[in-house]
């Protein structure tokens, strides 16, 4: 693969990409139903209300009760997709979700918006970092976490097919879309973004685009990574990660979460029992968050691009 | 074809016994309001349901039930396995290793006749009014039944689905509180009072009937006249006062028996008044 260097013309929020890809899904699909508890603005579910209010269900301040609908409407044949903040899709609800959702194995798709740091100045009640810790440790759960508008819009259509329960992370800055708009997402496969020899980096989220930004500091300074996207946390793609490795012999991982409990953690006891390596995990270092600037947020936490390009020179050094 | 009253009795005795061997067998379970909604569940499956013959989880074009006190599973596996649901003789395997009749009920070994598994409390409403959705969706004209506990109803989801189902007249469900006055620590008055429950539910939104779960002629008379106040724009509920331990008379009455299992002088003593009348499992 010859390098590439990402770029990109438009920034667009990944909550509209989960609306517009729900509002496809619900035109393809009728047994696709949306709700939503009190956010459907936020949410970009307005499309899907308007084009289909009889399969649009509103149920106010009430994220307890919205899960448990979920999983009830499921007992019919209908394919729920609910929405809120992250934190009210997860901690707020978890004993629902365990119980009604996950322990039942109802095709619920939890979709989640506002998550990690960069929704900003309303600050840690709202930004959680611990929320695809809690969904990956339930059996059974797919954790998918897109990196721009249109991964999170093809992720959408693609859970339409996705049988089971399923937690979809996304966010709500506008952030670079650099990702084709016309292909097919497959759950569970990373995606090799850069070939490189020196060190594996895999990304999450929104971090993809702060790693791609990384690699360009790191190229000029001759440094060649290798830059994977894992969308998908649950179910881990082992392959992908440990053939990385085999050839780079070390490795960063990128997330816009607690460095406990996401995706690091589970590369790292990947890597761990099948092929260790120098390792670090690049997050949010056991704290809560705070108001800010998205911007502004990552570079205090440590999750800009010169933070990457560091913590993969340190990491290079330990080989 | 709907049981007479001395056929439904005796199918509430046999599941009285098995509710008692079950839970003395492992000594594990909860037997006290097991035995309190031993009838209303008879009267459920064995004449007020329409159910299809075979068990599928969508449940398309009949009935459905959800236990949202999920710890009464003795008397729910008794009454599934006697109406048809599964052998009888794996009654015996209740909460063993490898069973499928775990503690609380679940759906992941595919016991025929559970939904979704409860236990949590607080859960089981949402998820039937959500069910309940879907049968409308389906535009099938069947009714959803749901069984909460009273100590339950101080999980406040309960109340955001009350709130919800009245909003959205949600009218094809029928929701059963047992009220039997009893909860873990002690009488429901005394831990968390639920004052005037009837004002309370009709201030919700919610069509209030009232009746006497251990009396099979007001549970007909109640249910059949609930039925008639189906698809009307409001949800139905049933506020059912029982008594737990129903049927042993040194259970009868005391939360003591919430979760405690009989031990062997106390199962004679048992069944001596409850008559065999199906063939123990």
């Amino acid at each position: 693969m010859e390098r590439k260097e990402y770029t990109y013309t438009e920034k667009k929020d990944t909550r509209s990409g989960f609306g517009d890809g729900l509002t496809e899904l619900g035109k393809s699909n009728k047994n696709i139903v949306a709700l939503c508890a009190d956010l459907t603005g936020s949410l970009k579910m307005n499309d899907f209300k308007n084009n289909h209010p009889e399969r649009f269900f509103q149920v106010g301040i009430a994220e307890a009760n919205m899960m448990g609908l979920a999983a009830g409407l499921t007992i019919g044949g209908k394919i729920p997709f609910t929405g809120t903040f992250a934190n009210f899709s997860t901690g707020r609800v978890y004993d629902q979700i365990r119980q009604s959702i996950a322990y039942s194995n109802k095709n619920v798709k939890i979709c989640a918006s506002h998550a990690g740091l960069t929704l900003g100045e309303d600050g840690a009640t709202h930004q959680i970092l611990e929320d695809i810790g809690m969904m990956k440790m339930l059996p059974g759960m797919t954790v998918i976490n897109p990196c721009d508008y249109n991964q999170t819009k093809l992720a959408t259509i693609a859970l339409g097919d996705h049988i089971g329960p399923a937690y979809l992370r996304f966010g709500r800055p506008k952030w670079p879309i650099f990702t084709p708009e016309n292909i097919k997402f497959q759950i569970g496969k990373g995606i090799k973004f850069l070939d490189g020899n020196d060190i594996s980096i895999f990304a999450t989220g929104h971090m993809l685009w702060q790693a791609l930004e990384a690699e360009k500091i790191l190229f000029s300074l001759g440094v060649s990574c290798e830059i994977i996207n894992i969308h998908t946390i649950k179910p881990l793609d082992e392959e992908i990660i440990l053939e990385s490795i085999k050839k780079t012999k070390c490795a960063i991982s990128c997330e816009e979460h607690n460095v406990i409990g996401g995706l690091g953690e589970s590369i790292s006891r990947l890597i761990s029992e099948k092929s260790p390596v120098p390792f670090k995990v690049i997050g949010v270092n056991d704290s809560f968050g705070e108001s800010g600037k998205p911007l502004d947020l990552l570079e205090k936490y440590n999750l800009n691009p010169e933070s990457i390009k560091e913590a993969a020179l340190q990491i290079i050094d330990k080989k | 074809m709907s049981k007479n009253i001395d056929e439904l009795k005796n199918i509430s005795s046999q599941v009285r016994r098995d509710i008692v061997r079950m839970v003395h067998q492992v000594q594990s379970g909860h037997p006290g309001g097991s035995l309190g909604c031993t009838d209303f569940l008879v009267y459920l499956f064995f004449n007020l349901m329409k159910r299809n013959d075979s068990f599928d989880m969508n449940g398309f074009n009949e009935d459905l039930f959800f236990l949202s006190n999920g710890h009464i599973s003795p008397v729910f596996y008794s009454v599934l396995s006697r109406a048809g649901y599964f052998d009888k003789s794996e009654l015996s395997t209740f909460r063993k290793l490898n069973s499928r009749l775990q503690g609380h009920p679940a759906t992941h070994e595919g016991l025929p006749g559970i939904r979704v598994a409860s236990g949590s409390l607080g859960q089981g409403l949402s998820v039937a009014v959500g069910s309940a959705l879907a049968k409308k969706l389906n535009k099938e004209e069947n009714i959803i039944y749901i069984l909460m506990g009273d100590g339950e109803l101080q999980e406040g989801q309960v109340w955001e689905a009350m709130m919800y189902a009245a909003h959205n007249k949600v009218d094809n469900i029928i929701a059963t509180i047992d009220l039997n006055g009893q909860q873990i620590d002690g009488p429901v008055n005394e831990i968390n009072s639920l004052l005037n429950l009837k004002d309370k539910l009709e201030s919700f939104g919610w069509k209030v009937y009232e009746s006497d779960g251990n009396d099979f002629e007001s549970l007909s008379s109640t249910l059949e006249d609930a039925k008639k106040s189906l698809f009307s724009g409001y949800p139905i509920v049933n506020i059912m006062k029982t008594v737990m331990g129903k049927g042993v008379d040194f259970m009868e009455n005391s939360h003591k028996w919430h979760g405690i299992p009989p031990n062997d002088e106390q199962l004679n003593d048992a069944l001596k008044h409850i008559k065999e009348t199906l063939g123990d499992y």
